[in-house]
């Protein structure tokens, strides 16, 4: 028989470490329902039959937060065989909280008291029989970093499994409250399984509106159970909700001081490192410092070495040319060498070229992740990023777009809050990515003449982080975004030295999800795009064929089927300025990757090598796009709008949803077509030219954007008016 | 009345009484700040805001304006 048993407890209670010990290689990593939240199963070491599931790190099973309503679904409605209980000894009080509430739940329990080594080491006793004797659940010692007691706490949630046998909750609440549980525990009998009869009843006190919701219970009833609720409050002069986190608080201290004997002493060794790390004057230094590190070995040095290495040596020179020699010895057709090789080899190699890239980034994210410094650059930047919108911990994406967006977008799974998660992914690539650098290079150059200066790229980061400070306040007062910011009430964890099997374990999960898409969708998408620019009507249009890009009189990419697309849909950028085929056929195929944009120009003027410090391909991107103001126009459109195909890609996965990518890529596009629309129609009238349509429909984008921007934000009675007339 | 945001760093007082509502009220208790519990102000985060705090025996990073809503003793 199948048997499932699920893992619960606090974040930063060595959870995940117990997950990887107790399931070993057999992982699936995926997300819940709907939702960007993490799920994670594996089957357990030894029995087939056993699946462990990883619940999200929880402080509550309060009905706010995304990750909370997930977990009590899935122990209400999915009804695990067992709960593994995993409790950090260290903080025992904050994570007995949750326990009591996972005890009412009907369902067997083991509490993994863990850390115990830690707790030992401190010089502090847990009297575990006494404890579970009082709290009404086995308990097993464990210490997941150690490998200890893992197992024999599987083997007891088995075992209780198989007998079925609820654990049975010894806490009381005060006498009126009990009475008032009991109460509504029989008007509600038969609505509910008998087992969950205490949970609901406690739910229902608490007056907690996704229970209400969901049992429909007739007005009778709810009624009666209003009135049963008011008049304890009354009594106890506080609301429902309070009186319950009260009462549980208070039979936890009583629990601590009769079974934990803690040896007081004076600043743990955690606490010392803190006082360091987040000191008033040294936190901003030691930030900085540690920031630019992570980002000059993962994005700077040694991650630009292995990913050149993928893309020129590996792909470039070995397994490009290698299967390009083997379809010619096979006489395969040019068109399928041409397709194999640049097409897909080359696309989904220039995305993979990342992957290294980014196992050395999510290395130290693991490692700051692992070891709580995480929480304190939070601590750090909150001030900061939660003015527009997002929250401190999206600094570290951003940071890491500046080099690569794909990384950079995959960072964000750091960010506990789900609207800041979903607006860090959309606005983070605005930060130009390296990929984005020779597009700025070539564009200065056709600008002035000569190479940028090295002023020139830092002023397009400032070009990004307005973009991402402009969306932020602006999407925080749409529909989507609007509502109280989310409570920032967060723990600090102890600082403690990070497990390396858990820190790889981390890096292949993150970096195996990206290889998976980059095989997929980027496949696709990459193979359509060379299908487009390679085949078209050569010879003035008499056959179809695949054309010969080498052709030294003819520019063959002139009659390929994306310079007709390019012809046909030219037009949306003419009010940009750049309205060419040309212009339009280099920004589509930036999608495959942003440098492309650049190669496609010296494709297009017959000038196939050059780069973009070539004086040839600066005159004749400057002859293209004569005015100066066209020329940033088409640099803003192409720094800000949707991102290469990896990054589609990575931002797909995050989302975790079709609709969420759509309106991210979306958003992205219009806003880059809003930005070069002033761009160029303000340039032009600053150049003296007449007021026109173009020049009115920039003012319009104006207006429109100084609306959003400044527009009150939209209060929260008509909000959840409107989320009640939905409903 | 004082409440938390007014505590100067290495001070501990004793909530008195939650006030607010909704998501917030119910986190602020669910991390074990409940009425009677001790509370000691760390230090504030470089930048003035948020402040650390210590209770029930570990670190908790709090907003100032979420930290308006819990009254406190000394």
């Amino acid at each position: 028989m199948r048997m499932k048993i699920a893992l619960a407890g606090n974040p930063n209670c060595g959870k995940t470490t117990m997950f990887n010990d107790l399931t070993g290689s057999s992982q699936y990593v995926g997300n819940w329902p709907g939702v960007t939240v993490e799920k994670k199963e594996g089957k357990l070491r030894g029995h087939k039959d056993v699946i462990i599931t990883d619940l999200p790190g929880v402080y509550s099973l309060s009905p706010y937060t995304l990750e909370e309503v997930v977990t009590r679904d899935y122990l209400i409605k999915e009804r695990p065989d067992a709960v593994i209980d995993l409790v950090d000894g260290t903080n025992l009080e904050r994570n007995l909280y949750l326990t009591t509430q996972l005890l009412e739940l009907g369902l067997p329990v083991v509490m993994a008291l863990n850390m115990i080594d830690l707790v030992r080491k401190n010089g502090d006793q847990i009297d575990t029989q006494k404890l579970g004797a009082a709290l009404g659940c086995e308990i097993v010692e464990t210490s997941a970093l150690k490998g200890t007691g893992s197992m024999e706490a599987a083997q007891k949630a088995i075992a209780l499994a198989n007998k079925k046998q609820a654990a049975k909750p010894k806490h009381q609440f005060s006498q009126p409250v009990e009475e008032a549980l009991s109460h509504i525990a029989s008007l509600i009998d038969g609505c509910v399984p008998p087992e969950q009869a205490r949970w609901f009843a406690v739910k229902l006190f608490e007056r907690d509106e996704k229970v209400q919701a969901a049992c429909s219970f007739s007005a009778d009833i709810m009624e009666k159970i209003e009135a049963a609720v008011s008049a304890v409050e009354k009594e106890l002069d506080d609301d429902g909700e309070s009186i319950i986190t009260n009462e549980r608080y208070t039979y936890i201290a009583q629990l601590m001081k009769n079974c934990v004997h803690k040896k007081t002493k004076g600043l743990t060794t955690s606490d010392q490192i803190d006082r360091i790390v987040t000191n008033r004057w040294l936190a901003l230094p030691i930030f900085a410092v540690i920031m630019f590190l992570v980002y000059y070995v993962s994005v700077t040095t040694v991650g630009t070495i292995v990913t050149d290495f993928t893309n020129d040596t590996l792909f470039g020179e070995w397994i490009q040319p290698a299967v390009g020699g083997w379809m010619e010895t096979v006489d395969a057709a040019d068109w399928l060498t041409g397709l194999v090789v640049d097409g897909l080899i080359g696309g989904v190699g220039a995305v993979l070229g990342f992957v290294p890239q980014m196992f050395i980034l999510f290395f130290f994210l693991s490692i700051l992740e692992d070891c709580g410094y995480m929480a304190r650059v939070a601590f750090i930047m909150d001030r900061i990023f939660r003015k527009f919108g997002l929250s401190g911990k999206s600094f570290i994406p951003m940071l890491i777009s500046s080099g690569c967006g794909v990384p950079g977008i995959m960072a964000t799974k750091t960010i506990e809050n789900e609207k800041d998660r979903r607006m860090t992914i959309m606005t983070t690539t605005f930060i130009p990515c390296g990929a984005k650098l020779p597009i700025i290079a070539l564009i200065f150059g056709a600008m002035f003449g000569t190479e940028q200066g090295g002023w020139v790229a830092p002023l397009f980061y400032f070009l990004g982080i307005a973009a991402v400070i402009l969306s932020g306040i602006m999407l925080k007062k749409t529909r989507m975004f609007a509502g109280d910011p989310a409570p920032f009430v967060m723990e600090l964890p102890q600082y403690h030295l990070p497990a390396a099997k858990s820190v790889l374990i981390h890096m292949w999960e993150r970096c195996r999800a990206f290889i998976i898409k980059a095989g997929t969708v980027i496949f696709v998408a990459c193979g359509v795009i060379w299908f487009l620019s390679n085949f078209g009507w050569a010879d003035g249009g008499a056959s179809f064929g695949l054309l010969d890009m080498e052709d030294p009189l003819v520019n063959q990419m002139d009659f390929s089927i994306l310079a007709y697309i390019g012809n046909a849909v030219a037009w949306i950028f003419a009010p940009l300025g750049f309205g060419t085929w040309q212009a339009t056929v280099a920004t589509v195929s930036g999608l495959v990757a942003k440098e492309n944009v650049v190669g496609t120009f010296g494709v297009l003027f017959g000038l196939a090598d050059a780069g973009e410090t070539d004086p040839g391909l600066w005159t004749a991107v400057s002859g293209m796009l004569p005015l100066l103001c066209t020329k940033l126009s088409f640099l803003a459109f192409n720094l800000l709008c949707a991102p290469c195909f990896a990054a589609i890609g990575a931002i797909k996965r995050e989302m975790a949803s079709a609709k969420w990518t759509a309106f991210a890529i979306g958003y992205q596009c219009v806003f880059a077509y809003a930005v070069a629309l002033m761009i160029q129609q303000f340039g032009l009238l600053l150049a003296g030219a007449g007021f026109t349509i173009g020049s009115a429909a920039a003012v319009i984008v104006l207006l429109l954007m100084l609306y959003f921007l400044f527009r009150p934000a939209p209060d929260r009675k008509t909000a959840l008016r409107r989320a009640a007339a939905q409903a | 009345m004082k409440t938390l945001k007014d505590i100067k760093c290495g001070q501990t007082v004793s909530v008195t009484r939650l006030n607010g509502a909704g998501p917030l009220k119910r986190r602020i208790m669910d991390m074990g700040i409940t009425k009677g519990t001790q509370i000691l102000v760390r230090k504030v985060a470089p930048l003035g805001d948020p402040v650390e705090v210590n209770v029930r025996g570990y670190e908790l990073s709090i907003r100032k304006s979420e930290a308006e809503n819990i009254e406190v003793a000394e």
